[in-house]
This record gives C-alpha cells, sequence and structure tokens, in this order.
C-alpha cells in the first residue's frame, strides 16, 4: 500500500515552499476548525492514529498541508476532497456516505430495525398463544384436582 | 531440561483433553456414570500439565535462556526482573499458552464446583471444554510451540519497549479471564442444546459464570485503556481501534447475555435467546482474540503472510462459532419458552436492553470488518475510524442510556410506567438542573456538552431510585429504611452501583471531550507557557541511561496562581535492541482531572516542543468502570450465591443416600 506517499507529500511540501517548517500560526477559530479536522484524517503511514494524534513526520506534514488549504480559504468539504484525490478514502477516518458505503452507515438503523420487528413479532406470537390457551381443564385434569384437594368424586 | 520437561507437559495435557473429549460423551450415550466421571479427574489433570508448562516457559523468561526461540525474540537479559516474568506472555505463542491457561482454569472449575450439577449436564458441559482444550493445545503443538529450541546467543532481541510496563503484568491476564471466562457459559450453552434440556437451574448456574467474565473484562478493558493513555503518549483513551474493538464486542454481548439470563432465571422465559447469546459472546471472544493474533484486522496481508496459523485459526472459528449456531438451529425449537410478559414490564426492559446492546454490538463488528472485507473484495481501502464509531454507536447507546434507570424499578410481567415515571422526577430534576447550569457556564461552547453531562448525572441519581424505592424513605421512618437498605439482597445494591458507574463513566468521556484543552509550545529554558489555569516553566534536560534504554528528559515546574504545585518531568526512551523510541508521558491528577504533559521533538537551537492537555474528570472513565467492577463482585457475593449452591448439594446428598 506504501505508494511511497512520504516522497510524494515531501514534494508537495517542497513545491510549496512558501510554507514554514514549524508550526504555522492561524488565526484561533481557523486552527480549532483545523484541530477538529485533524480528527478525522488518517495518518497514512501509522495504524490507526488521526493526524492530530501523531508525531510521525507524514502527520505533521498533512497538518501543515491543512492549514496552508483553510488560509487560502477552502471549506472542510475541498480540503477532504483535495486529500481524497491524492491518497484515495483511506485517509477519511470517518467515510463518506456512498454507495459503497450503505452497508455500512445503514447497518445500526436496519439493526434497530430487524430487532424491533423480531420482539413485535415475537411478542404478537405470544399474546396470540395466550389467548389460544385452552384454560379449562380436561377430564383427566379435573379428576387429578379432585384428588389432590381430596375431594371424592362420586 | 525444564523446557523440554515443558513441551513434554504440553503434549500429556493434549493427550488428556483428547481423551475427556471422548470418554464422557460415551459415558452420557450408554448412561455410564463411571464414564462420566472420568472429566472430573481428566479436567484437574490438564489443569496441572497446562500450569507446568506455562510456568517452565515463564522459568526460561525468567533466567533468560536465549537457546529458547520465544525467549530470544522477545526478552533482553538486563531487563527488569518483572518485565522478564511478563514478557511471556507478551508475544504470539506465550500469549496462547496463557490463554490455554485460563481454559483450563475455568474447565478444573467446573469438576470442582460443579458436584451439584446434573450428572449429565456437567459430564457434556466438560465434554465441550475438553474440545477446544485439545483443539487449542494441538494449535499450539502445531504451529506456535513455545519450547521451540535454537543454538544458544548471548543476548535477546528485547521486549517491545511499549510492553516494558506494569501494564503487561495485569491487563492481559485480566482480559484473558474475561474472554476465556464465557467459555463455560459456552459449554454449558452446547451442552443444553446437545441435551435439549433447558431451565431456570441452568441460568442460575451460568449467571454467576458469565458474571466472572464480565467483571474480568470490565476490568481488563479499563486497564488496557488507561494503559494506552498512559502510555502511548498521545492522551487518548480509547481509539476505536480494531485490536479494543475486539475486547469490547464480547463486553457488550456478555452484558446481554447478563440481563438476559436473568430473565430466565427469574421468570423461564427469553431461554433460546440467552442460550444464543451465549454462544455468540464466546464466539466473539475467539473472533476478537484469533483475528488480532493472526493480525487479520490490521490487514489482510499479515494472514497471508502466516499461512498455517492462519488457516488453522480459520477452521477453528468455522468448527466452533459454525458448529455450535448449527447445533442452535437444529435443537433450539425442542427448548420450551415460558413466561408471558406485557411489552412493559421489567422482562420488556431487559428485552429493550438486549436489542440495543446487540445492535450496538452489530455496529462495532461491522464497522471493525468493514475495510478488511471490503478490500478483499475491491482491492480498494477505506478507513473506519473513530469519528464514524463515535457517532453510530453513540447514537444507539442513547435510548439504553435513558432507559437504565426505568428498568430496576419495572415490575416483572406488567410494569407501570406512569408510576415509575413519578419515582424518577427527583433524578429528571436534577438532570434538568445540571445541564442548564452546565449550558449557561459554557456559553456557546458545545451544545452537545451539557446534554451528556446531564445524561449522566440522570444514570448517577436514576440508578439509585430502586434502592430509595424499596427502603420506603420518606413513608416509614429514617430508621426502619435504612434497616431495609440493609436487608436488601445484595444483587439489587449491585444493580444500582453497576448503574451507577456507567452514569460516572460517561460524565468522564463527555468531559473531556467537550472541555480538554490542548496547547502545544516550543520551548526554551526558563521560558513559561500558560496551558488553561497552569503556567508551565521549562527548567532543562536531564539526560539518564535506564538497563536497557537511554532516556532523556526535561523538567517542568508546574505553577498556579504562582505557586509550585508540581515537576512536570516528561522524556524520551530509546531501546536500542529493538531500535524503538518511546515517549514517557508525565501525569498529575488535580481532584478527578488530570494535567498531561508529553515531549515532542529536539528543535534547532536547544528548544524543545511539549505538548500539555489538560484533561478535565478524564479519571471518572476509569473510575466508573471500577465502580462497575465491584459492584460486579458484590453481586457474587450474593446470599443466594454463597448459600444456596451448598445447601442444594446437602439436599441432593441425602437423596442418594437414600436412594441407596
Amino acid at each position: 500500500m506504501l505508494r511511497s506517499p512520504q516522497l510524494f507529500i515531501s514534494l508537495f511540501v517542497f513545491l510549496m515552499s512558501s510554507v514554514a517548517w514549524g508550526q504555522q500560526r492561524l488565526p484561533v477559530e481557523m486552527e480549532d476548525r483545523a484541530r477538529l479536522l485533524f480528527l478525522e484524517l488518517r495518518c497514512v503511514v501509522c495504524q490507526n492514529q488521526s493526524i492530530g494524534d501523531s508525531d510521525a513526520d507524514v502527520a505533521k506534514d498533512l497538518r501543515e498541508i491543512v492549514r496552508e488549504q483553510m488560509i487560502q480559504g477552502k471549506t472542510n468539504q475541498e480540503i477532504r476532497d483535495f486529500l481524497v484525490i491524492r491518497y484515495g478514502e483511506f485517509i477519511l477516518l470517518k467515510p463518506v456516505f456512498a454507495w459503497h458505503t450503505v452497508l455500512l452507515w445503514g447497518a445500526p438503523l436496519f439493526l434497530l430495525l430487524i430487532g424491533g420487528v423480531l420482539v413485535w413479532r415475537a411478542g404478537r406470537g405470544r399474546t396470540n398463544r395466550l389467548s389460544s390457551i385452552d384454560t379449562s381443564l380436561s377430564d383427566q385434569e379435573k379428576a387429578e384436582l379432585d384428588q389432590i384437594i381430596g375431594r371424592e368424586t362420586n | 531440561m525444564i523446557v523440554e520437561l515443558g513441551h513434554f507437559a504440553l503434549v500429556l495435557a493434549f493427550s488428556l483433553a483428547v481423551l475427556q473429549s471422548v470418554l464422557p460423551l460415551w459415558g452420557t450415550v450408554s448412561n455410564n456414570n463411571r464414564l462420566m466421571a472420568t472429566a472430573d479427574t481428566s479436567s484437574i489433570g490438564i489443569l496441572f500439565f497446562v500450569t507446568a508448562a506455562f510456568a517452565s516457559l515463564m522459568w526460561s523468561y525468567a533466567v533468560s535462556d536465549f537457546s529458547v526461540v520465544n525467549v530470544w525474540q522477545n526478552s533482553h537479559s538486563q531487563m527488569p526482573f518483572l518485565y522478564k516474568l511478563t514478557g511471556t506472555w507478551g508475544n504470539h505463542e506465550g500469549s496462547m499458552l496463557l490463554w490455554v491457561f485460563i481454559l483450563a482454569l475455568f474447565a478444573a472449575a467446573v469438576s470442582m464446583f460443579g458436584a451439584n450439577l446434573p450428572n449429565k449436564l456437567r459430564a457434556n458441559v466438560q465434554v465441550v471444554q475438553a474440545w477446544m482444550l485439545a483443539t487449542f493445545l494441538l494449535f499450539i503443538l502445531v504451529t506456535s510451540n513455545p519450547f521451540a529450541r535454537q543454538p544458544a546467543a548471548v543476548e535477546g532481541q528485547d521486549l517491545n519497549p511499549i510492553l516494558q510496563d506494569i501494564g503487561l503484568a495485569i491487563h492481559p491476564p485480566m482480559l484473558y479471564l474475561g474472554y476465556v471466562g464465557f467459555s463455560i457459559t459456552f459449554a454449558f450453552a452446547i451442552a443444553a442444546l446437545m441435551e435439549g434440556r433447558l431451565d431456570s437451574a441452568w441460568a442460575r448456574w451460568v449467571r454467576p459464570w458469565a458474571m466472572i467474565a464480565w467483571t474480568f473484562l470490565t476490568a481488563g478493558i479499563a486497564m488496557g485503556s488507561y494503559w494506552a493513555y498512559y502510555e502511548l503518549g498521545w492522551g487518548g483513551w480509547w481509539f476505536w481501534d480494531p485490536v479494543e474493538n475486539a475486547s469490547f464486542l464480547p463486553w457488550l454481548s456478555g452484558t446481554a447475555l447478563l440481563h438476559s439470563a436473568l430473565v430466565m432465571e427469574k421468570r423461564d422465559a427469553l431461554k433460546i435467546w440467552t442460550v444464543l447469546l451465549a454462544i455468540l459472546t464466546f464466539s466473539l471472544s475467539l473472533l476478537g482474540t484469533f483475528l488480532v493474533r493472526s493480525g487479520v484486522l490490521t490487514s489482510v496481508h499479515t494472514f497471508a503472510s502466516d499461512p498455517s496459523r492462519g488457516l488453522f485459526i480459520l477452521a477453528i472459528l468455522c468448527a466452533f462459532v459454525g458448529g455450535a449456531l448449527f447445533l442452535f438451529v437444529l435443537r433450539s425449537s425442542k427448548l420450551e419458552e415460558g413466561g408471558l410478559f406485557a411489552p412493559v414490564s421489567r422482562e420488556g426492559a431487559l428485552v429493550f436492553n438486549n436489542v440495543i446492546l446487540s445492535a450496538a454490538a452489530a455496529t462495532v463488528l461491522i464497522g471493525t470488518l468493514y475495510p478488511v472485507i471490503y478490500e478483499a473484495i475491491t482491492d480498494d481501502k477505506i478507513s473506519v475510524g473513530a469519528p464514524f464509531f463515535n457517532l453510530s454507536f453513540g447514537l444507539v447507546m442513547i435510548p439504553l442510556l435513558i432507559a437504565i434507570p426505568f428498568g430496576p424499578l419495572l415490575s416483572w410481567k406488567r410494569g407501570d410506567l406512569l408510576g415509575i415515571g413519578q419515582r424518577l422526577l427527583f433524578a429528571l430534576g436534577v438532570a434538568i438542573a445540571a445541564t442548564i447550569a452546565i449550558g449557561v457556564s459554557i456559553e456557546g461552547g458545545p451544545w452537545l456538552a451539557p446534554i451528556g453531562i446531564g445524561l449522566s448525572v440522570w444514570l448517577m441519581v436514576g440508578s439509585f431510585a430502586e434502592l430509595v424505592q424499596r427502603a420506603g424513605f420518606r413513608k416509614v421512618d429514617f430508621s426502619t429504611s435504612i434497616r431495609r437498605l440493609k436487608g436488601l439482597p445484595r444483587s439489587v445494591w449491585s444493580t444500582a452501583f453497576a448503574h451507577f458507574g456507567i452514569g460516572v463513566t460517561l460524565f468522564g468521556i463527555v468531559a473531556v471531550t467537550a472541555f480538554e484543552t490542548e496547547t502545544i509550545a516550543s520551548m526554551k529554558p526558563d521560558q513559561t507557557v500558560q496551558s488553561g489555569k497552569f503556567v508551565l516553566r521549562y527548567d532543562g534536560d536531564i539526560s539518564t541511561v535506564g538497563p536497557n534504554y537511554s532516556e532523556r528528559g526535561a523538567n517542568f515546574s508546574i505553577l498556579r496562581d504562582g505557586e509550585l504545585v508540581g515537576v512536570a518531568r516528561p522524556s524520551k526512551r530509546f531501546f536500542p535492541a529493538r531500535q524503538m523510541p518511546t515517549s514517557e508521558a508525565s501525569i498529575h491528577t488535580f481532584g478527578f482531572s488530570q494535567l498531561y504533559v508529553a515531549l515532542g521533538d529536539v528543535e534547532e537551537g536547544g528548544a524543545v516542543t511539549v505538548r500539555i492537555w489538560w484533561k478535565p474528570f478524564i479519571t471518572l472513565i476509569w473510575l466508573g468502570c471500577v465502580v462497575m467492577v465491584i459492584a460486579g463482585s458484590f453481586s457474587l457475593s450474593d446470599r443466594r450465591l454463597r448459600i444456596g449452591a451448598p445447601q442444594k448439594r446437602k439436599k441432593k446428598k441425602k437423596g442418594e443416600s437414600v436412594a441407596a
């Protein structure tokens, strides 16, 4: 899977050499927005870490890319699209909602519905059973009962 | 020599397990009590030999015998002694042996404490356990032998530095006691299906074992979460990592099992469902343990890289899970459902609990496996990470969290929702007050935070409504209420506290998610940085050398209102044997909150990067789990469990002697 993203990023960052290497300071509101977005983006070489959590160089570079794009006035969605073109959907920790993820996103609701229907059907079956149960005693049961409570039959 | 004895003991254990897989089964078919009773002896024998094998592996770790491949790969002569010992299970082979050791422990437990079980049921349970033991012992012997030898090496390759921590001593054994503990409920479920018989005595037996497993699993997961929090050095406490999900799945279905077994024990209803949950819970344990062990979850490719192990695991999974489910489909119709109830009733509430927990578990399962399956089909990679799980799992769970305080108040068969609502008015009032108070104080902050806090307060206060009701406060005089409280069954107390614990954990989660602050600064000596109400001053570097690592630390004075309240000393360690760095965060606890300081890189000109987090109420996340664990243990000490069982045995013995 490592289609040398590091190489790509360093090239990219080199091209945008106006970006300082250190921590780029954004206006407070924009920095807050950036940090929230960081948590949605995967550090592509780490094991299940977002770029907001990772110390890896790739994550640092990606953070700078996101900040730079924010300065350029791009929206979160535009930044996501930009990164998906370069790294594939793998970079999105929150998968897009589309046909190929419909099973994933739809699963919780679908499962709750199924559970609800099953419970409802079981409940209905139970009430049917309850009403269909013949509660009157058979002759034999009556005889047994009489015996138990000590009443002489005849 | 000791290593070879260990290997030999493992082979003997396997042979005994094979015997136990057959003889008692033959006994149940031919009604031969003596054949059935052989399992009581053989399971103790298996435990003895597996213990011997485990001890001998531990011994070779203790003395750093690098002629054993496994020790050479995962240990180092200069490591602290504790880590040498815990390194026994800090690798694939050793952790599999620990797994089987605990399986043998639980199998022997049925022999030792199961004297009051019907002979046939006990024999069948022991047979199922023997199948598992034999399979996993074979797996170890064939694909993961920890006792393989090599020409002796001078020095080991060291244990993964992240594992060189006290956490390794506690977390895996706890987690495995939880995982494998559910093997008993699984064995009971299969035995019941084999016999086609299932009554509330079965549930009375299964519930305490499920409770033991659940308690250990809760402790193990919480411990793992705290370990990751302080060890990994970026302040996260739950990552929705596939490995974590693998342990969380059996917890979810195990929690559902505890609740449905309650219905079965008390009301003789939900039998089929309880059996299915018992099967599913251990299946998820199996799936979790082995998908993690085989590496399937991190990437499909590691799976293929060791085909013998991977295929063996797949075969085990198919045989046990598939076989169990097949048996379930075949036989479950034989089990009769009893106990009718109205939708609004204690049973109804517990069904609601089960539906939500199952849906939540399935959501996590699908989210965990989706990328793997997707990649296998399309060869494209997608990620399913924390943002997905937070959203979907959170939304599924919210109705359940709201409903928790109602459950214990509802009466069996038919409940009165309105009347219960009145009893919960106080809790509702406190929760609303908390929501408003938080909402006003943060002025336009995250709007979900006050609602989340309100929900957790609702849970914490509402959990005690049953105690208040049963004590009859304000209806009878105070001393009578206290006396009633003391007289309540322990299970009532533990229900209240377990639910309270969930509220506490939720409070911590919401507070830290919404109000955490993070400060990143690049500092030179004597510079200060403000983080929340604290000021940190960088006092300079200290470099030290540990037994098997070198360490570079930085000293920070923590000041509050100009006064020194602590010294933070975060550091970076470097382990030459594995060429791996680790980050040691410095954590200071103030009340329930923590100040978390982690060291970044050294920049040119002697400045260091430092990340400082203020984590409000974060310890409540784990303290809530501690409360749940205490509640679980307390429930196990319930009178009915302590006294009920031996009494029953006495009666039975009398009956037998009369018959004789």
